[in-house]
């Protein structure tokens, strides 16, 4: 049985770009930086005291204030995203899909940390019969996709993968498969994350991950660059609605890209470092080209993890030229995260969204604050500003703790 | 100073989400106000709080009104 086809036909996302798609595009054209000083508590004697924060979002705009309460953030901004991308995607207009064959996957990387630091709190100081009720619905992982499938009547497959910073790029392409395989013709897709709580901030800073440029805070996301000190932590979500190529054209619906390949795998190499030649990385790339059937020759842009950390950066590029050889120069690679921030397990799934819209509007997102770019560090990376270009084949990378990694091909769709 | 059915009315607005014209004395949380099981459970801990008591599960089993949660705490605290 030849494999179903699965495009892309909506999309939302909440970060610290921008509360929905059309907003976050603005800035990553303009080259506008997300990243500023935490202000959701207070961060006097953290190493750290920058991230990229949700602004302006009125939660109780999309959500009753009584559900509100029993969600940790992270799954408000997974549901705001998830109901733009189904709202742009056109699918409950009419009759609406059959629910059966409609499912949900969308992860975390970390899950609800402030509502277990808050429920830890009461226990702590309050004892156990203060601990709420709804603190496990409230704060595991797979309830982005719990409440969607609960408020969309959604029958079909409900998952959310966790891994790490791979997060949203392995949900996204595991619902791809999952439509290809037959097992639902829909599938709500992506992640979300918000770990800028207390013990977030502290962990990731004690692993000394972390960019400390406080002072210039636009500035501390800088990938490639010879002045770069580790990752900004960003909170947010990315989510979008896969549907099976006949599906999607019998409702007329506006096909965004194609979900062209999906490819795994795992450096097995140290819990939080990937090995220098980035021989992990390019297994996921070559992996995501053969389940394509493409040529590297073909791709066009590469959304890059390029998370700013001294290592990952360098291992990255190393990765792109062992699986691209000389094809390497002519291919542009960017990285979002220099205007994002690290979105952990939303960054797959905003970042699949951006490569999407490369390909519609033909424009290169721009790796911003690249000033001097670190030894090696020789390919385009679009530096400071957007650049029009057409896209046909963009591909989207994602690398997280325990080493794994995925890698997401879209490609413009048929006419 | 709020009475405690003002008072008890006030948390039950808060935490189930509804209006304040909504509740009446005799309003059962699960039929007229739309709680689940969760909900119940977090109002009595809510209640508790608020009037410095603690109510065992079987008693709080047993308050699912307005007023069978006001004349709980009337005569115990």
């Amino acid at each position: 049985m030849a494999a179903r086809r699965v495009v892309l036909t909506g999309c939302g996302a909440v970060s610290p770009l921008g509360n929905t798609v059309a907003d976050n595009w603005k800035a990553i054209a303009a080259g506008e930086s997300g990243i500023g000083p935490i202000e959701r508590f207070n961060t006097e004697g953290y190493s750290t005291r920058i991230g990229g924060a949700i602004r302006n979002l009125e939660v109780s705009d999309y959500l009753p204030p009584k559900d509100i309460r029993k969600m940790d953030a992270f799954i408000q901004y997974g549901l705001i995203a998830a109901y733009e991308a189904i709202e742009t995607s056109g699918l409950m207009i009419g009759d609406g899909p059959d629910p059966d064959r409609v499912g949900c996957a969308i992860g975390s990387g970390i899950g609800g940390l402030e509502y277990i630091e808050k429920n830890f709190h009461a226990l702590r100081d309050h004892g156990p019969r203060r601990v709420s009720p709804f603190f496990v619905p409230g704060s595991v992982i797979n309830m982005v996709a719990g409440n969607l499938a609960i408020q969309y009547g959604f029958c079909g497959p409900n998952i959310a993968i966790t891994t790490a910073c791979t997060t949203g790029t392995h949900n996204i392409g595991y619902a791809a498969r999952t439509i290809a395989y037959g097992d639902a013709d829909v599938m709500i897709a992506g992640g979300a994350e918000m770990a800028t709580t207390p013990t977030g901030l502290a962990a990731f800073a004690s692993a000394r991950a972390l960019s400390t440029r406080n002072e210039e805070p636009e500035k501390a996301s800088r990938p490639w660059d010879r002045g770069r000190d580790g990752f900004v932590l960003s909170d947010g979500a990315g989510a979008v609605v896969l549907e099976e190529l006949e599906h999607a054209r019998a409702r007329g619906a506006t096909i965004l890209a194609e979900v062209a390949g999906f490819g795994m795998s795992d450096d097995a190499h140290h819990i939080t470092s990937p090995p220098e030649d980035g021989r992990g990385a390019a297994k996921a790339m070559s992996n995501a080209l053969r389940d394509a059937g493409m040529e590297p020759e073909q791709v066009d842009y590469v959304n890059a993890h390029g998370t700013s950390t001294t290592v990952g950066d360098v291992a990255e590029v190393a990765a792109v030229k062992s699986v691209f050889g000389s094809h390497a120069r002519n291919l542009s690679v960017s990285s979002t995260k220099s205007m994002t921030g690290h979105l952990l397990g939303a960054a797959g799934a905003v970042e699949a969204i951006y490569c999407a819209l490369a390909i519609r509007d033909g424009l290169l997102p721009p790796t911003i604050n690249l000033d001097d770019p670190d030894d090696g560090c020789d390919l385009d990376f679009v530096p400071h500003k957007a650049r029009h270009s057409v896209v046909n084949v963009a591909l989207s990378n994602s690398f997280g703790f325990g080493g794994t990694n995925g890698t997401l091909i879209l490609r413009r769709p048929e006419p | 100073m709020s009475t405690i059915e003002e008072r008890v009315k006030k948390i039950v607005c808060e935490q189930l989400g509804v209006k304040e014209s909504e509740v009446q004395s005799t309003s059962s949380f699960v039929e007229d106000l739309g709680a689940d099981s969760l909900d119940t459970v977090e109002l009595v801990m809510a209640l508790e709080e608020e009037f410095e008591t603690e109510i065992p599960d079987e008693e709080a089993e047993k308050l699912t009104t307005v007023k069978d949660a006001v004349d709980y705490i009337e005569s115990h605290t």
